[in-house]
């Protein structure tokens, strides 16, 4: 055993170490934060929700991404999340002891943290192609494949920690199966189930990759999913590579709030999950 | 007498009832079974596609694809070798700097942070967690590379130019885009993700065994060391491929920096791509030949990330029964 004095100065070493990472990895994070905040919040203005993509040197705004952005995601979140509950009820309801329900959950474990360009190319075969054209309908199927897993996993686990008891005691006086998830294990996991859901319009509404092959982007103001669709990360990634600074300052003003979207959800979520928790 | 004829009746009454409730029963696990079996559909449709999407280039270029570093779009001579190489080396370059940093953020969390922090802190982190890709991809195209770009070019490439092997890796002239710069920014991407799945493996630890080692007059690095990372360890490993799955992955973090060269050079500080990068960047203009190359890029990540995220779901798995028994 090393001596006493060689034992402290190496945890004094260690512990140094420590707080140097946490310096640095949460400086680092700070940094990006900060800079995303003042370069945001300096291009922000009316225009930016009025107008929509400029031509260079000319006045403009994210109109049209932010509507893209916003009916992309609602649409992928309509269809993903039902599909999601149900086969996450499924797997933890009906069955929960079932070999297949073990391959399904490590499938959608994979599912969940694939590469999501890898899902923008699957899109683009299964939509894009047969359509004969970009849409904002692939984009919102690309968006609804990574919504799926996310709900999936959430939806399986909040339920899995509904107690036997509840189901036992509905079943007791008689009331069905079927009846017994809708009406007891749901209630009981809804504030874990909305949850994902929102976790999962968190992760869609910065995803980048598979919308650039599937609802590729349209400078003008568009409702319709059957065309050409611009949404903000698109956006973003067009004018942050531009030489305009008009164009890069728009590219951080639409960063902000993609991340101020990101940040808002996740700590709605978080707080719904924590109240849960402190009231048993 | 009237008791059982009641029953009867009431039997009679319910059979309607009873009917429907099995037959709602039935259709309602069917829609749930349906679903759940979706899931397996969109993997076999993901693999399926990109199979498909990928024979033609096979026919063509067989297996030397992997081993080529030719991109000629006017030839049609399309390699993997330095999408690969790329997307490897800045991988690499992310663990050995994210690793590290993330699993000294969890020390801290969970052994020297005061505890009226570590809950903030802990939310914190995983809130960054959750930030979109393209932010750090912007930061480091703006702010990054710029700042990188002159260090290399007065410090790095100076520094190791006499020095064999060293001078091949840090050659100049540097130009901020490269692997070096995208490697960094994956790294503080993954950072706040290894952080938080580590504090969270750290936290399984049961407090009796650490404390038991405080109370032999154990130092923190001691417990850390010889209680924590042992009894964690497949954990923290499980976490650590997480986190190397999604740098593997990543596309918009390095799109930005990576500088989009399939020239094939050994310097970091050389523009180069990665698989992920040269997908979002030639995917507009693609038809034909290189649309069916890009679908074998995103085939061979596919199957890279694949195996990556199921050894860290295995090794996971083996934890969590390790901390149920």
């Amino acid at each position: 055993m090393a001596s006493i004095t060689a034992r402290k100065n190496s945890d004094l070493v260690f512990r140094f170490l420590c707080y140097a990472a946490t310096a640095m990895g949460l400086g680092a994070l700070i940094l990006i934060l900060f800079k995303l905040f003042y370069e945001g919040f300096s291009g922000l203005g009316i225009n930016v929700f009025t107008m929509t993509t400029p031509a260079p040197l000319s006045q403009g705004g994210l109109l049209n991404a932010i509507v893209g952005s916003l009916i992309m995601t609602a649409l992928a979140t309509v269809v993903g999340t039902p599909l999601g509950i149900l086969a996450g009820t499924y797997m933890a309801e009906y069955g929960r002891h079932d070999k297949v329900t073990q391959v399904i959950r490590f499938v959608n474990d994979i599912l969940l943290s694939a590469p999501s360009i890898v899902v923008g190319l699957f899109i683009y075969e299964l939509v894009v192609r047969p359509m004969g054209g970009f849409s904002g309908f692939a984009g919102a199927c690309a968006l609804a494949i990574i919504v799926l897993p996310v709900v999936v996993r959430t939806t399986e686990d909040m339920l899995l920690l509904v107690p036997d008891q509840l189901r036992e005691a509905a079943s007791a006086i008689g009331a069905p199966r079927s009846f017994v998830i809708r009406t007891i294990a749901y209630r009981a996991a809804r504030a874990g189930i909305v949850t994902g859901v929102l976790l999962a319009v968190a992760r869609i509404s910065g995803e980048t990759a598979p919308l650039l092959f599937t609802a590729l982007g349209n400078d003008n103001l568009k409702f319709s999913i059957f065309g050409e669709l611009e949404s903000l990360p698109t956006s973003i990634n067009k004018f942050a590579g531009s030489a305009y600074p008009d164009l890069n300052s728009l590219a951080w003003t639409g960063a902000l709030l993609v991340t101020a979207a990101v940040l808002i959800l996740s700590i709605v979520a978080r707080t719904l999950t924590s109240v849960k928790k402190s009231s048993p | 007498m009237a008791d059982i004829m009641m029953t009867d009746r009431l039997a009679a009454e319910r059979a309607p009832a009873l009917k429907r409730f099995a037959r709602g029963d039935a259709i309602f696990r069917w829609i749930t079974r349906l679903a759940a079996y979706f899931v397996l559909l969109v993997l076999g449709g993901i693999i399926f596609t990109l199979v498909e999407g990928s024979i033609p280039t096979f026919q063509k270029f067989g297996l030397g694809f992997f081993v080529s570093d030719a991109w000629n779009p006017v030839k049609g001579e399309y390699g993997a070798f330095v999408a690969i190489y790329g997307t490897l080396v800045t991988s690499i370059i992310a663990m050995l700097i994210a690793v590290p940093v993330g699993v000294g953020v969890a020390i801290f969390l969970t052994e020297l942070c005061p505890l009226n922090l570590r809950r903030p802190i802990g939310v914190a982190i995983e809130l960054l967690a959750g930030i979109p890709s393209i932010i750090y991809g912007m930061w480091g195209f703006f702010v990054l590379r710029p700042i990188l770009q002159d260090f290399e070019q007065n410090y790095l490439v100076p520094a190791f130019q006499d020095i064999p092997v060293l001078n091949t890796l840090f050659a100049g002239p540097a130009s901020g885009y490269g692997m070096l710069t995208a490697g960094i920014i994956l790294a503080i991407m993954i950072l706040p993700f290894i952080a938080a799945v580590t504090r969270d493996v750290f936290m399984t630890v049961p407090p009796v065994l650490k404390e038991a080692a405080y109370g032999i007059g154990c130092t923190t690095k001691e417990v850390v060391t010889k209680v924590v990372l042992p009894f964690s360890r497949v954990g923290v490993l499980g976490g650590i491929m997480l986190a190397l799955g999604r740098a593997l992955g990543e596309t918009m973090a390095v799109t930005f920096v990576v500088g989009n060269s399939h020239r094939f050079s050994a310097s970091l500080l050389q523009p180069s791509t990665t698989i992920s990068a040269s997908i979002a960047s030639e995917f507009g203009e693609a038809k034909d030949e290189l649309l069916s190359t890009l679908f074998t890029l995103g085939l061979m990540l596919f199957v890279i990330t694949f195996i990556v995220l199921a050894i860290a779901r295995l090794m996971l798995m083996q934890m969590n029964k390790r901390a149920g028994s």
